[in-house]
């Protein structure tokens, strides 16, 4: 259970827990602020239909959600490319990646299976009863 | 298909008297298991053995011990996945020309339904886990995993689950839906009763041990380096490690989520898998298949990275290409997220999705044809020993290749279109798994096991083993390739053309074969624990190696190390042997280590209470464990002082004793 | 396979002769990182499965019918301000003010009720209107994605009472603190997994 201790500085993080995950009170109301604000403007968006095309819509509180959980990332969780060596990025960049390749693959293959397979041809074919 | 409203008591839930089976042939079955139960439980309790088992190894933390009972997990549950092979062999040889054979379609259906998630879920993926719970800090210098206790209870989460598998033979019925459970037909619906409950259960309990421990190696490897040890400094059974470690803590969770939804339409009546209300079965192949392809990586990385290790030891050399290696195994585990559809070519998404798939599955098998080189090259100009690790590497790379092409041959949309779900794909896969994990998996012990015990395997019978297993398998197989180009398909009970019993009959004494060399190999094992004094080995290096487990005694004392050693080349331990490294004689000091603990076993027993209530739905049984298992966790967190020094003294002893021990060798050998 | 007996000063290169112990838990946060990950990726499951059955009604109600904007803006808020509160609990355990820590704890796991309460409001809500998870595939996903996550939070404010009870037994010792930092990854990432809740499931649903 000893952990081996730094000689030759082989990548085996800085810290045991003393300069990662520590952030400063400007970090968190930073955080909140453009939190506050990045949870505001979609929400008022699609509630207010400000933008007439839905599309739009959905493509811009898209980007909002998107920096906002780079916000989160950076401000709550203290993400930086040094924390644990590297190795934090690298799993959280790892997983992202995997995450586009499933979300976007299923969504493709099921989009071709439902327009090949399903009755009505389409999945809007569902809509109807069962 | 409407069931016929299913009998349910508050008490029992629906755990009835028809739970109890009464097929002659699952009966015997139980006498016999029951009976020799009892006996080895009477035996246990005669010698008096439950104390130290108990202490010395249900609950140590001790990576070595840990990685030694997955072993004797998946050895005892790869004797009933083959069985369940045995009668699927004789049961097609004979049902032809009007005979049923001599099993009914309800006990078939659940024969090639456990057979395949016990070899998978129980044996490779047991064995695997094993292999690299063992080595894997060895290999790095360190003395332990980074989380001892999650080590622990991973363990008995996954014997849980198989404690349930092996559970519905006798309690209830299994499913019988093949491996994975394809809904409608795993759904409410048609699948009314228990069987596809404990599929679900077993396979959820031991994935939560699956995924912490996968966890739990990554951690490791990462921050338990020794001194010195970059990343391109590791052996390379570590770097497979690391990247199957990877896959499993990515894909394991989508398994979970997809079991999450198949038990939410069986117990709640949500529709994300049913024909009606909006659900979509084919979104579950989809989902199961995105966890289904990594999975086979996970079993075979840590294999190649087992047959590198051994390459390269008994050729005498520095294992050719190290570099190109890791960028292999690095580019398999990223490109095996790219796959997937092969597994389903035929449901209908189209030839634009299909090529995309069918490309990539081609790609991927480049980077393991460059492993497959990279040995070559290592064994080019050696001089080989052909001891029985180095046997079974050959047979792997005869066997394996085979297997590989007949993969690509799958990889093309068109030609799967003719070949899916025949026997043919039953051939590939069984030759990669078997040319590949099985036979690495016999290699690796053959090689290991000097180093765990302190003795070596006794090769004649291990010889006798390999051979019967080499033929067997291409007797038992071939048959079918042939059969697949036929167009036979698989999982069939009875047969209505009767010129394909002849390859049956083959394939059954193929099957009787590799039965004769599975045989072989626990004689082997019996036989050389009775005389293990005369293949006792001292020096703890026995093959002449070049990693650093091998620098310890066999077996290595609990600590591994008395010092960290530090880290100046690849093939560290042949490094320190060329430049003379003396050990440390004195200067001892205690050393850290973890307390053993018995939670983890409570815990997982808890769990398999509660699958086991949730399956027979005794609802309150599950609410009642379920909160025990929550109060258990929360108390373990409680205890705050789980670990010990070992005193600097006892570490003074058992390495002079190491001392005297090497002395005495080269005193011999002067 | 002889070994000479050289100078220590070669052992001394190859064997670590003056190590000291490693400080325990060097590896818990990285560890408890890569299971954040894998969570993360049981979240990406239960959003493909909302992404490819979210569109299929089965006739029944739809998000138009069923999602009230203002309570999920609510309970958004509730959970954003428990992040923050969180944030000020880390603060003062890194100053060492045990009392302070304990305070913001305590009011980090009221906002988090405070979510719950209003979640499981709308559900009960839902259900009384006849949208149960049982209806259509839709109702099936929507109800599964929030939900884990809900389990989620919940589990995550067992854990805190669980905390504030060994922070009051034995101080903010290393081991203590450690964990109160696991809880903060954890709490910050069902943050985060909200975040791709009220844009994709609620605020993209009243877009559909």
């Amino acid at each position: 259970m000893s952990a081996a201790h730094d000689v030759h500085g082989h990548g085996h993080g800085q810290g045991h827990g003393h300069d990662e995950g520590h952030g400063s009170l400007r970090d968190y109301v930073w955080g909140f602020a453009l939190s506050v604000i990045l949870t505001a403007v979609p929400f008022w968006l699609v509630m207010s239909g400000a933008i007439a095309d839905k599309g739009t819509t959905a493509l811009v509180i898209t980007g909002f959600a998107a920096v906002q959980i780079v916000v989160h990332m950076i401000f709550f969780l203290h993400m930086n490319a040094r924390a644990e060596g590297g190795w934090n990025l690298l799993a959280l960049l790892f997983t992202v990646v995997l995450v586009v390749i499933v979300l976007s693959g299923s969504l493709w293959v099921m989009y071709h299976l439902n327009h090949n397979m399903m009755p009505q041809g389409t999945m809007q074919g569902m809509e109807q009863a069962p | 298909m409407t069931p016929a409203e299913p009998h349910w008591s508050f008490l029992l839930g629906r755990l009835g008297p028809d739970a109890i089976p009464t097929e002659p042939i699952v009966l015997a079955t139980f006498a016999v298991v029951a009976l020799g139960g009892v006996a080895l439980l009477a035996a246990l309790t005669w010698f008096r053995l439950w104390g130290y088992l108990w202490k010395e190894w249900f609950t140590s933390v001790d990576h070595k011990k840990i990685g030694i009972m997955y072993m004797v997990l998946g050895l005892v549950m790869f004797l009933r996945g083959f069985a369940d092979a045995l009668m699927m062999r004789i049961q097609q040889a004979i049902a032809f020309n009007g005979s049923e054979g001599y099993l009914n379609a309800h006990h078939y259906d659940q024969i090639f339904t456990a057979h395949g998630v016990i070899m998978i879920f129980f044996v490779a993926m047991p064995f695997v886990t094993g292999l690299m719970n063992y080595v894997v800090p060895l290999q790095i210098g360190a003395r332990d995993v980074s989380f001892p206790f999650l080590n622990n209870f991973s363990f008995w989460m996954t014997a849980s689950g198989a404690a349930l598998v092996m559970a519905s033979l006798f309690v209830g019925e299994f499913a019988q839906t093949g491996w994975l459970a394809y809904p409608p037909l795993s759904g409410l619906a048609y699948s009314p009763n228990v069987g596809v409950d404990y599929y679900i259960w077993s396979l959820q309990i031991a994935g939560v041990g699956t995924t912490l421990s996968g966890i739990n190696l990554i951690a490791t490897i990462v921050k338990m380096r020794a001194p010195g040890m970059t990343m391109m400094r590791m052996p390379v059974f570590t770097w497979t490690s690391l990247c199957t470690n990877v896959l499993i803590v990515a894909s394991f969770p989508v398994l979970t989520a997809v079991l999450v939804l198949l038990s939410l339409d069986r117990y709640v009546g949500t529709n994300f898998f049913t024909n009606d209300f909006g659900g979509s079965p084919m979104m579950y192949v989809n989902l199961i298949w995105i966890w289904g392809h990594p999975e086979v990586y996970i079993l075979i990385l840590p294999i190649f990275g087992v047959f590198s290790e051994i390459t390269s030891t008994f050729s005498g050399k520095r294992l050719f290409g190290y570099s190109s290696m890791v960028y292999a195994t690095v580019v398999i585990t990223i490109l095996s997220y790219l796959v997937w559809l092969h597994h389903f070519f035929t449901m209908g998404s189209g030839a634009s999705v299909n090529s995309f798939f069918g490309i990539t599955t081609m790609v991927i098998s480049i980077p393991t044809g460059a492993k497959m080189f990279n040995w070559l090259f290592t064994m080019y100009r050696a001089r080989i020993r052909f001891d029985l690790p180095m046997m079974w590497t050959v047979a792997f790379m005869l066997t394996f290749v085979i297997g590989g092409m007949t993969g690509v041959m799958l990889a093309v949309p068109p030609a799967d279109f003719v070949l899916h779900n025949s026997l043919f794909l039953i051939a590939h896969f069984h030759n990669v798994i078997i040319g590949g994990v099985v036979f690495g998996v016999f290699a690796a012990i053959n090689y290991w096991w000097p180093k765990a015990f302190g003795f070596r395997l006794e090769p004649f019978w291990g010889k006798v083993s390999f051979w019967c297993w080499v033929v067997g398998f291409w007797m038992a197989f071939t048959p079918l390739y042939v059969m697949g180009l036929m167009g036979v398909t698989r999982r069939m009970r009875v047969f209505d053309d009767p010129s394909l019993q002849i390859w049956f009959q083959i394939a059954a004494a193929g099957a009787f074969l590799i039965a004769l060399g599975i045989v072989a190999m626990l004689i082997q094992y019996t036989v050389s624990i009775l005389r293990r004094d005369e293949l006792r080995d001292e020096t703890g290096d026995p093959w002449n190696a070049r990693t650093l487990e091998w620098s310890t005694s066999s077996p290595p004392p609990a600590y591994n190390f008395a010092f960290t050693p530090i880290v100046h080349d690849l093939d560290a331990w042949e490094d320190m042997k060329r430049a003379g490294v003396a050990r440390p004689v004195d200067g001892f000091r205690p050393i850290h280590m973890p307390k053993n603990t018995g939670a983890g076993v409570i815990l997982a027993g808890i769990s398999a209470v509660c699958g086991f209530a949730l399956i027979w739905h005794i609802w309150w049984l599950a609410v009642a464990s379920f909160g025990a298992l929550l109060i258990t966790a929360i108390a373990h967190t409680f205890n705050y002082r789980r670990d010990f020094h070992i005193p600097a003294e006892t570490v003074a002893e058992t390495e002079a004793t190491r001392a005297r021990q090497l002395a005495a060798l080269e005193g011999a050998s002067a | 396979m002889s070994q000479s007996v050289l100078p220590p000063a070669l052992t001394g290169r190859y064997y670590d002769l003056h190590e000291h112990d490693h400080p325990e838990g060097g590896s818990t946060m990285l560890g408890f990182w890569i299971y954040l990950m894998s969570d993360c990726l049981i979240f990406a499951m239960l959003f493909a499965a909302f992404g490819v059955l979210g569109g299929n009604l089965a006739a029944g109600p739809g998000p138009k019918d069923l999602f009230d904007l203002p309570l999920v803006a609510l309970n958004t808020s509730m959970l954003l301000f428990s992040s923050i509160t969180y944030g000020f609990a880390m603060l003062a355990m890194q100053r060492g003010q045990k009392g302070q820590t304990q305070l913001w704890l305590l009011i980090t796991g009221l906002f988090g009720a405070a979510f719950l309460g209003i979640e499981l409001y709308e559900f009960s809500h839902l259900i009384h209107e006849g949208a149960t998870p049982q209806r259509s595939a839709f109702l099936s996903s929507f109800f599964t994605l929030v939900g884990t996550h809900g389990l989620h939070v919940t589990f995550g404010l067992v854990w805190l009472t669980v905390l504030m009870v060994q922070v009051g037994q034995r101080g903010l010792i290393a081991a203590n603190k450690r964990r109160l930092m696991c809880l903060s990854l954890f709490w910050h990432f069902l943050d985060v997994v909200w975040i791709g809740v009220f844009t994709f499931v609620y605020l993209m649903g009243m877009l559909r």
